[in-house]
């Protein structure tokens, strides 16, 4: 299984992750190292097979649909780096 | 004996007896903490100040002819994967180095409702990526057995300060082996309950359909009262499910005429280290003696397990940590400009080298191109793993194998080498592609005196049932007796 640079750098351009350049070298092997391993699922025999998603019977859980007031909003809020009038603060995004 | 050495159980029966105080307990173990911590290295945030000032609230209460619950004033370490409301919950990462979590998980209600004491948050790999517990940003905890070797991985610093005896018990996370192989390179026990039995609201998020939380104890009796406290449905975890209220106290039975084990072969391979294999052996011989009817058979899926297990956790986990955005988890990018440069920036700073691996695997997986033959694939193997385990739980009551196949390694030495690191989880995960509940106990030394485990696993919510086969088989055996932690450096 090879993967080139270009492959490694769109996948962490999905993954919002910016490489250095030994990174990328790194990141490369590795993951060609964990894939060669990984191919193994090919082999299995699941011809047929469902796929499962989780390890429980999945049903969907309804509740009422109402407002739970969240007291602490300030314990919410004070883990973000900027903050202003109870909202996270980021830079400007439409110009 | 030392007070830090009782287990939980023991220290009851103390302090029913007025021989132990809540406050002298407690004194006990900070005192221990304070001894031990710098060799171990086990906590990133210590509670001990704050554990004194509730002892103390506590043993007024008693004083004043209270009446309290009987795990009152009893101290506690939660790994740091847990939230606990206004305290510092770091999941050993550089991303949350200042996170203060702003509600309790629902283990920490139920963990505060009996009003036991959270002496410290403990170390892990970081967002329970690793099986030793080199990757936390903070600091690498020490093997009490021997500090030149890992605890395990990831719940390290829980299984380590439970092994250290500086606090009585802990609770862990284990999404493909993070409770069980640390309990087993500690010789402690350590329990990963089925999929569904224990609350993970509140819990930081790896691999959601894989994570799960336990418990470390020095014994099984421990194991079954702890896992009374924090088992039951909660409706904010939509995954929990309900199967009423159990008490798992009941399968304290030494009792195991019958029981039907069955020895899958392939987790006994050439992987496994012969020392292992042959203390395997010897209890399975004992089981036998019990009374135990065993059988060997094959599991052939165990071939595609570990393989199936990064697919999927790594997949999971590349979505789960997209909310590490650089802005509502309190580390930002001093660099950053733009939105998107705050994203990238903050996550390529403040994410270790193993969760930046992990999330490029699993985006990977699921990218176009790739999803049908990875993704997809592991799911479908998933479904092939939970078949083989109910055909096999058709014959047996119970499953046996190594916990992991070698004993704790040295520090270093797999830390470099991803690959390596992942076939330390070779036993484990497929216990967690198939949510069933699985418990690693003690069941002897290799020459260097450093304990092995041996994983018992049941069907779905079978907890009852390895409890007992875990019991029957340390009652005969007393390890705990025969073996302690030396803190050889």
């Amino acid at each position: 299984m090879q993967v080139s640079k270009e492959e490694i750098l769109h996948i962490a351009n999905l993954a919002q992750l910016e490489l250095k350049e030994d990174e990328i070298e790194k990141y490369m092997l590795h993951l060609q190292d964990i894939l060669n391993f990984a191919n193994i699922v090919k082999n299995a025999p699941v011809e047929g097979l469902d796929i499962t998603v989780g390890a429980n019977e999945l049903k969907n859980v309804f509740r009422k649909d109402e407002v739970k007031q969240f007291e602490d909003t300030n314990s919410l809020l004070q883990n973000a780096p900027t903050q202003e009038q109870n909202m996270f603060k980021i830079p400007k995004v439409i110009n | 004996m030392e007070i830090t050495e009782l287990t939980v159980h023991e220290l009851q029966e103390k302090i029913k007896n007025k021989e132990l105080t809540i406050k002298e307990i407690n004194e006990a173990y900070i005192k221990r903490i304070k001894e031990k911590e710098p060799d171990v290295q086990a906590f990133i945030t210590e509670l001990t100040e704050q554990g004194l000032e509730q002892a103390q609230k506590i043993q007024n209460k008693i004083d004043n002819g209270e009446k309290l619950g009987e795990l009152a004033g009893i101290p506690i370490g939660i790994k740091d994967m847990i939230c606990t409301k206004g305290i510092k919950t770091t999941a050993a990462s550089k991303m949350l180095e200042n996170f203060v979590a702003p509600y309790d998980a629902t283990v920490m209600e139920k963990i505060n409702a009996e009003e036991m004491i959270n002496l410290g948050k403990l170390n892990m790999d970081e967002f329970a990526m690793g099986g030793s517990t080199e990757y936390s940003y903070f600091k690498k905890t020490r093997n009490p057995w021997d500090l030149s070797r890992v605890p395990g991985g990831s719940s390290g610093g829980s299984a380590a300060a439970v092994a250290a005896n500086m606090v009585p018990w802990a609770l862990g996370t284990d999404t493909g082996g993070s409770i069980r192989q640390p309990a087993s390179f500690c010789g402690i026990v350590g329990l990963k309950p089925t999929y569904g039995l224990v609350s993970r609201y509140g819990v930081i998020a790896f691999a959601s359909s894989l994570d799960q939380v336990g418990v470390f104890t020095k014994d099984v009796q421990d194991c079954a009262m702890l896992l009374n406290v924090i088992a039951g449905h909660d409706e904010k975890d939509t995954t929990s499910v309900d199967i009423g209220k159990k008490d798992y106290t009941k399968s304290l039975q030494k009792n195991i005429e019958g029981l039907k084990i069955g020895v899958p072969k392939e987790f006994y391979g050439d992987g496994i280290n012969p020392e292992v294999k042959e203390s395997l052996n010897n209890a399975i011989l004992q089981y036998k003696e019990m009374g135990a009817q065993v059988e060997e058979f094959s599991l052939d899926i165990a071939q595609y397990a570990l393989a199936t297990y990064y697919i999927i956790a790594c997949a999971e986990a590349s979505s789960n940590l997209g909310r590490y955005d650089g802005i509502r988890y309190t580390y930002r990018s001093k660099e950053a400009k733009s939105l998107k440069e705050i994203y990238k920036k903050s996550r390529s700073e403040a994410f270790g080298a193993e969760v930046k691996r992990r999330i490029i695997l699993g985006t990977y997986v699921l990218s176009s191109g790739y999803y049908d033959a990875y993704y997809k694939r592991a799911q479908q193997v998933r479904t092939l793993v939970m078949n083989q385990f109910n055909e096999a739980f058709e014959k047996y009551d119970i499953i046996i194998t190594p916990t992991s196949p070698t004993v704790a390694f040295k520090i270093g030495e797999k830390s470099s080498n991803p690959m390596e690191m992942y076939l330390s989880d070779i036993c484990t995960v497929s216990i967690n592609i198939a949510g069933l509940p699985g418990i690693s106990i003690p069941c002897g030394v290799d020459k260097e005196g450093m304990p092995i485990g041996m994983q018992l696993v049941s069907k779905r919510f079978g907890e009852e049932t390895i409890i007992k086969a875990a019991y029957a088989y340390e009652q005969k055996t007393k390890f705990r007796e025969k073996y302690k932690p030396t803190f050889k450096k």
